[in-house]
């Protein structure tokens, strides 16, 4: 798209992009070192995930500064408009994820030594695709791209999957020994917690195929796995 | 309770008692293929655009894009332009109003129009008011005339202001009552539609908010036509806008599908500031 007659209104709706941008990147490494420190019960990084957090707080109320005055000042319209939308939306959605990636890293901490390497794993390797939707989105947000955003948003009945066998794979282990049921626990909530990242995920998908389309994905149109709880 | 021409026709038509705020919308004016010439130059190509009744179609695009030249078609405003030549179509009630047949003055009551600048009669306000229903015969009597001065000013949103200077010269008013003013000198004939050539570009934000205001309030009677180089006019006071550029009709739609997905680039080119 060329751009404004007024180049300061590209430049903040280019600032705009770019800080979510940042703000996404930092949130990928937070899902991804949040599930490392798990699987490799380092303390020391959990910690570091959670200090990141707030980092993103601050981005997040950065841009929703930014999204008011450019509102106020500029009127978007049309593109412009979808993409001030989306860019409201996306920014909470980020935080969201920060949110829960933090909460991982905090459970991380209360892991007690009766969990044993491969149930760690199995938070570890739900990471990866959950993190690889989240990359995904963020290129098609970069992009403007509406096809990629609807594969990730098809894409989450993966991540439905892997959170619904990881979470028998973890009853099983608290049914066999009992005395990791307390870690099991919060495992599960682990495995939760990235289980609604793919939400997460899943509703930038829907705002960059607004942003790009100007028409609207519906949730109920999504293919979807039954979960296994509530 | 007065009503227009159009609300009396469709009345005795359906049998019905009409409430004063049900939205039937169907095209008051429907043009069909219009072309416009100013000696040998064509400012207008091709244009069909039916116009919805009960409410505001806004007309928006870049200076010299045609869409002032094509409202004042609709009142056949060019025939004062000596070397302007208008083809094509406007229907309405089922006549076209290029035929040679039709009376222009008659024409310009059913039609009504507010210009750019607010210009009153040198003349009271009362009297500006009186003077279209004076000279169409619409007054029985003074207090027929008088009745029609203060509905015409109460429908305009002026009568407060003015009801105890009614003598005054009509000049003494502000821009935004002068405005007003003329609004109210259009309605007092009972047109069927409004035609509204950049209504606001003179007035400042508080008076342009009491003229959206009234036209807000006018849509529920009337087909409102306007012109506006305010996009964001455009978005808050019409239902559906037409975008010119060129001489041509862009596109035209729901003014809230305009304005958040467009559909044609050079559309959204021009309504997000990026007309090179």
């Amino acid at each position: 798209m060329s751009d404004h007659i007024v180049s300061a209104f590209t430049d903040e709706l280019d600032k705009l992009a770019a800080d979510i941008l940042r703000m996404g990147g930092i949130v990928e490494t937070m899902i991804l070192d949040a599930c490392a420190a798990v699987n490799k019960n380092d303390v020391d990084v959990a910690r570091d995930v959670v200090a990141r957090d707030e980092q993103v707080d601050k981005i997040e109320a950065d841009v929703e500064r930014q999204i008011v005055s450019l509102i106020a000042r500029r009127q978007p319209m049309a593109h412009d408009l979808r993409a001030v939308f989306s860019a409201l939306k996306v920014v909470g959605e980020l935080e969201r994820i920060g949110d829960l990636s933090k909460n991982i890293a905090k459970r991380t901490q209360r892991l007690d030594e009766n969990v044993g390497a491969s149930m760690r794993k199995g938070i570890y390797r739900m990471a990866s695709p959950v993190s690889r939707q989240l990359n995904m989105v963020l290129d098609a947000y970069a992009t403007g791209n509406a096809s990629e955003a609807k594969a990730v948003w098809e894409g989450d009945e993966d991540i439905d999957q892997h959170y619904n066998s990881l979470f028998r794979e973890m009853l099983t282990y608290m049914i066999e020994d009992p005395r990791t049921i307390g870690a099991g626990a919060h495992m599960l909530f682990m495995a939760k917690n990235l289980e609604r990242i793919g939400d997460h995920c899943t509703n930038i998908a829907e705002f960059v195929y607004f942003q790009a389309t100007g028409e609207y994905l519906l949730s109920t149109d999504r293919p979807k796995t039954p979960h296994l709880d509530g | 309770m007065e009503t227009t021409m159009t609300e009396s026709r469709e009345m005795s038509a359906a049998g019905i008692k009409m409430d004063e705020t049900q939205g039937l919308t169907f095209p008051r004016i429907d043009c069909r293929n219009i072309d416009v010439f100013y000696g040998d130059k064509q400012a207008i190509f091709d244009i069909s655009l039916p116009v919805p009744d009960r409410s505001v179609t806004a007309l928006i695009g870049p200076s010299g894009c045609g869409k002032s030249t094509f409202l004042r078609c609709l009142n056949r405003m060019n025939d004062t332009i000596e070397s302007c030549k208008v083809t094509g179509e406007i229907i309405m009630d089922g006549e076209n109003i290029n035929d040679p047949g039709m009376d222009p003055v008659l024409l310009r009551s059913r039609v009504g129009m507010v210009f750019q600048k607010p210009n009153p009669f040198p003349k009271s306000i009362y009297d500006n008011i009186a003077y279209g229903p004076r000279i169409h015969g619409l007054a029985a009597s003074r207090e027929d005339l008088d009745a029609m001065v203060e509905k015409s000013l109460r429908r305009a949103g002026l009568w407060d202001e003015v009801k105890d200077r009614l003598t005054s010269p009509a000049n003494s008013l502000s821009g935004g009552q002068q405005q007003r003013l003329c609004i109210a000198r259009a309605i007092a004939v009972r047109p069927e539609v409004i035609l509204m050539d950049e209504p606001c570009s003179a007035l400042d934000p508080v008076a342009t908010a009491r003229i959206e205001e009234l036209i807000d309030e006018l849509r529920k009677r009337y087909c409102i036509v306007i012109v506006t180089h305010s996009m964001q006019q455009a978005a808050r006071v019409s239902q559906r806008t037409a975008f010119f550029h060129l001489g041509e009709l862009v596109e035209m739609g729901e003014t809230d599908q305009i304005f958040t997905n467009p559909r044609e680039r050079r559309t959204e080119d021009y309504i997000t500031g990026r007309f090179g």
